[in-house]
């Protein structure tokens, strides 16, 4: 073969020498590509890696603050924390979960809610965080489960902050309740850049004060800089910033007054709204019939949340801020004063009632609730009485668009500005606004009802309350708030909140004297009240209303014993006392409740005389004493049919 | 007979400098173990008794004469290629791979006897032909190199196949394969390249290549090895965290920080002047195995010692190139630092028989 070739030992040698020198060379150069590779990690870009190896080791533990306690004006507690132990659950130490939680069951009691509970949460979770499975254990339990700790890996018993309301019911409005952050809160929250400062809270204030003083109550949150390791469990804390409670609340509410509220309504459902006219300060507020709170702070489960949705009674519904009701004969006040400062009626005109109004080319007949008529009525007269006549006639003489702005000073139609959310604004009606809403002109029959409270007219609890105050002040009115006072969580000051005065009605004293004396005579022997006023060793002016809850036709009379319970009117009580020196203002309306003067008059009375008298009340339910002559009776005030319904808005009955 | 004189005749075949270097490397090895296994004694106690054990063996073989080496090549070889067979068919599947078989009392994996084998069988048929030595005789060393490393490959074990697929290179190319050849292997290589992607690689092997580009693309995936150990390498910064200090190390971040990955563990503590060190002891221990390998005076005992360095050169670079993320996450450990005792073995085997074929001089007949 050709290519045979003999080697040669030193050739061969020689080529083998060269190949290794080759080899060797390139082994040097790809040891000099490593080490540039090391230098451009560890020298050029080091400050990149260590910043990520930073990031690696060190995580931010949120250290959540305790939330402020909310007390009324004389420290009884509304809203407070508690400690509980819970049982909780790291998914990432535990085995099977499911087994898990069928081992602790024979050891404490789980139900199958806390089983739901606990599903949901563990769905928001990340595995290394410990999720409850039962709240609240008993020193029974945790002794128990305790003895059989060894056999359950990543379960422990933790001391947990839980919110409370010793009160329950009686302020669920008013103090409302906290609940877990859902999906809304948190847009909200990343809105305000808030977002940061609830890492680690798991509630936030879902209603009342526990929502509008939220950045109050919540406090700051503190940080905890925590080594960890690749599954983010924690080795050592680095650092730690300590947490800001939440400030402790002190609200012009008095839980007595608020109780005996309560309980004057009885089984009537209602509302009423005390204010401290000096201040604007909220001395009490009522929706009847409320709710247990404490029910919401864990969720609440779906049995109690539809029975609490489904009623008819609403209890969800805050009356005293979102139920709109037509004000009835206790808009009459107001509108005297309109009349009085708008120059339409002088103190000493005198009409003549027949026991109806009519308007001008038409043969309509506006009723007044006393068939036959109150014969001669004054303006003083027209109050104590509650003639209706009078004030159909006055709101004709002044048109719907002096009528509407004289009476938004009081502030109908307008949101009181209240320190709670969701308040409605109700309705003082213009021809404007109703060929905006309705697109239909304005009928001069409308402003002759709106004269008296009816119709389009809507008014808040709260609106009246506003209104009253203003009466009761001569003019001067203070937006109402909650808040009195808070105390600073770091110095421990309390400061007061100054109250937010609204500015003066510019009033003649001459027409405000008349209008407070016809009020006082209300309650006085002769007034429609005067069963209410009855023996008061104090001046108490008020007046009664009574508003209409289904249309009656023409001609047809109201005969509520043949109304069904829940068709019957609302009745309305306006009040303020002492009149000479007026120190609370109320606002009472009873729904379904009849008459003004028997049955919200009387809730008035009683809260007045705990208010000032310290008299506890005997009777708690008012009594409808059907025997007393009906003090007033709203007929129609027009045909129906040609009034498109008044928008009503929520928490309203028709 | 004393016991000095019993222990110059134990020794006899040991190169002093390199046994110098090599033990360097394992005290160095130890300590990153340490580390790396956060002072886990067992793991600790079972790393100096693989050490003892594969230092033993390299005592051991450094007695065996070239000729009983020689005598070893095709056995061996066939062997291996028997048992491959027997992977193939009877093997166990572990993470996905058919690499082991089960022998009752143990499972072995016949691939890391091919690391040895391969060469050693080359070197041997080079110098049988050495007298007649053509083309056609690298063809068939060249047959005799695919074959095993098709049925490794097949398992599938990329980097192994690799791995040996270069040693056996390095028989023929130190054998004075044509540059021709080499040259024209390449391009075709290259050429074949796009194909054997989309063919011969499995999913998790392209993704390894993907991440290398791209880690971030899968961060918690493929990517996370190779982003946490460049993480470390270059928090490591140029004088390191300090031994035991590792944060990455520590507080688990790393994956596989004891075996394949140690080196970032290394890197991370010690920093860029502990890998200057590094490279430095590597680049003295295959200064001195070349220096040794050259002064074999069998032509099998030149090209057999002479692959087994640079293999071993090849071993630290792939490994120290994948940690800091410049070639593709294969599975080498770190040579002679790695915990695990059967890679340990066979580097310190090879070193044995480097020292065997050069120390053994006059009994050789050439």
């Amino acid at each position: 073969m050709s290519s045979l070739r003999l080697i040669n030992p030193e050739v061969e040698f020689l080529r083998y020498r060269r190949r290794m020198e080759i080899a060797g060379g390139v082994a040097a150069l790809l040891f000099l590509a490593l080490f540039s590779r090391f230098v451009w990690l560890q020298i050029i870009q080091y400050d990149h890696y260590h910043a990520l190896a930073e990031s690696n080791r060190i995580s931010l533990v949120p250290a959540p603050p305790s939330r402020g306690v909310v007390y009324d004006r004389q420290g009884l507690v509304l809203a407070q924390n508690f400690s509980a132990y819970t049982l909780e659950i790291t998914p990432d130490k535990a085995g099977k979960l499911a087994d898990t939680i069928d081992q602790l069951a024979r050891v404490v009691n789980i139900d199958a809610e806390d089983r739901k509970r606990f599903r949901r949460l563990l769905a928001e979770s990340k595995n290394f965080e410990s999720v409850p499975i039962r709240n609240r254990l008993t020193e029974e339990e945790v002794a128990r489960f305790t003895v059989n700790r060894y056999r359950f890996s990543g379960v422990e018993v933790k001391a947990r902050l839980f919110r409370q309301y010793p009160f329950a019911d009686i302020f669920s409005h008013v103090v409302g309740y906290i609940g877990r952050i859902g999906q809304r809160d948190l847009d909200r929250l990343e809105a305000n850049e808030q977002l940061a400062n609830y890492r680690g809270s798991d509630y936030i204030g879902k209603l009342g004060i526990e929502a509008s003083y939220e950045a109050w109550l919540h406090g700051n949150t503190g940080i905890e800089k925590v080594e960890t390791d690749s599954s983010g469990r924690a080795v050592r804390v680095l650092s730690r910033t300590a947490p800001v409670s939440g400030h402790n609340l002190y609200l012009h509410l008095d839980a007595k007054l608020q109780q005996v509220a309560e309980k004057v309504f009885g089984d009537y459902r209602g509302a009423l709204v005390a204010l401290d006219p000096r201040n604007g300060g909220v001395l009490a507020l009522v929706s009847k019939p409320g709710f247990d709170p404490n029910l919401f702070v864990d969720g609440i489960d779906s049995a109690s949340w539809r029975e609490l949705n489904d009623s008819p009674d609403r209890p969800l519904v805050n009356r005293a801020l979102r139920g709109v009701y037509p004000p009835g004969s206790t808009i009459k006040p107001f509108m005297a004063l309109a009349g009085l400062e708008i120059g339409v009626r002088k103190p000493a005109d005198t009409i003549s009632d027949p026991g109806y109004f009519v308007l001008p080319g038409s043969s309509h007949r506006y009723r007044d609730w006393k068939k036959g008529g109150h014969g001669m009525v004054d303006l003083k007269r027209s109050l104590v009485i509650s003639c209706d006549t009078y004030y159909y006639g006055l709101a004709h003489l002044m048109g719907i668009e002096r009528m509407s702005g004289f009476l938004a000073q009081f502030g109908f139609g307008k949101k009181s500005g209240v320190d709670l959310d969701g308040e409605l604004a109700g309705l003082m009606p213009t021809p404007a606004w109703k060929q905006k809403r309705l697109k239909q002109p304005w009928w001069p029959g409308e402003t002759v009802i709106a004269g008296i409270g009816q119709g389009f007219v809507l008014t808040t609890p709260m609106q009246l309350a506003v209104a009253t105050m203003a009466i009761a002040n001569n003019g001067v009115v203070y937006k109402p708030q909650l808040i009195r006072a808070w105390r600073d969580p770091v110095s421990g000051q309390v400061s007061y909140a100054a109250p937010r005065p609204l500015g003066k009605i510019a009033m003649s004293p001459e027409h405000l004297r008349l209008v407070k004396e016809a009020m006082v005579e209300v309650t006085q022997p002769g007034g429609t009240a005067s069963a209410a006023g009855a023996k008061a060793p104090y001046l108490l002016a008020g007046k009664t209303g009574t508003a209409q809850v289904i249309g009656i036709r023409q001609g047809e009379k109201y005969d509520a014993s043949r109304v069904a319970a829940r068709n019957r009117d609302h009745a309305l009580f306006i009040a303020f006392a002492p009149a000479d020196d007026p120190k609370i203002v109320v606002a009472v309306l009873v729904e379904n409740g009849g008459h003004g003067g028997s049955t919200a008059a009387p809730v008035a009375r009683k809260v007045i005389d705990y208010w000032l008298l310290g008299k506890l009340p005997t009777v708690y339910a008012p009594v409808e004493t059907m025997a007393a002559p009906p003090e007033e009776e709203v007929e129609d005030a027009g045909p129906t049919e040609e009034i498109a319904p008044p928008v009503v808005e929520e928490g309203a009955t028709q | 007979m004393n016991l000095r004189a019993v222990f110059t005749r134990l020794f006899a075949h040991l190169d002093g400098p390199l046994v110098g270097l090599l033990g360097l490397l394992l005290l160095l090895g130890s300590l990153v173990v340490l580390s790396a296994t956060g002072e886990n004694t067992a793991k600790i106690a079972s790393h100096f008794l693989n050490m003892s054990l594969a230092l033993g063996a390299m005592l051991l073989v450094s007695h065996i004469p070239p000729q009983r080496l020689m005598q070893f090549a095709l056995p061996a070889y066939a062997l291996g290629l028997v048992l491959l067979l027997g992977v193939a068919l009877f093997g166990i599947v572990v993470n996905g791979s058919r690499r082991w078989l089960e022998l009752g009392v143990t499972r072995i994996q016949p691939s890391e006897l091919m690391r040895l084998a391969v060469p050693m069988m080359l070197a041997w048929y080079l110098h049988y032909k050495q007298e007649t030595l053509r083309g056609r005789d690298f063809a068939i060393a060249g047959l005799l190199l695919v074959l095993p490393v098709g049925f490794i490959a097949k398992q599938p074990d990329l980097g192994t196949s690799l791995l040996i697929t270069a040693s056996g290179f390095y028989v023929l190319f130190l054998g004075g394969l044509s540059w021709k050849v080499i040259v024209g292997a390449a391009a075709a290589a290259g050429a074949a390249l796009p194909l054997a992607w989309n063919t011969l690689l499995h999913d998790y092997q392209r993704n390894r290549v993907l991440t290398l580009i791209d880690p971030s693309s899968d961060p918690l995936g493929a990517g996370y090895h190779i982003i946490q150990s460049t993480i470390a390498v270059g928090s490591g910064g140029v004088a390191g965290k300090g031994w035991m200090a590792g944060t990455q190390t520590h507080l688990d971040f790393l994956p596989e920080r004891s075996t394949d990955f140690i080196f970032a563990v290394y890197s991370e503590e010690f920093g860029l002047i502990g890998n200057l060190f590094l490279l430095l002891l590597y680049a003295a221990i295959i200064w001195r195995g070349l220096v040794l390998a050259a002064a074999a005076p069998s032509l099998f005992g030149r090209l057999f010692a002479g692959a087994i360095v640079l293999t071993f050169a090849t071993y630290a670079f792939v490994n120290m190139g994948m940690v800091s993320g410049i070639l593709p996450v294969v599975g080498v450990p770190l040579p002679l630092v790695s915990y695990g005792g059967t890679s340990m073995l066979t580097v310190l085997v090879g070193f044995g028989i480097v020292m065997s074929l050069v120390t053994h001089k006059r009994l050789v007949k050439t």
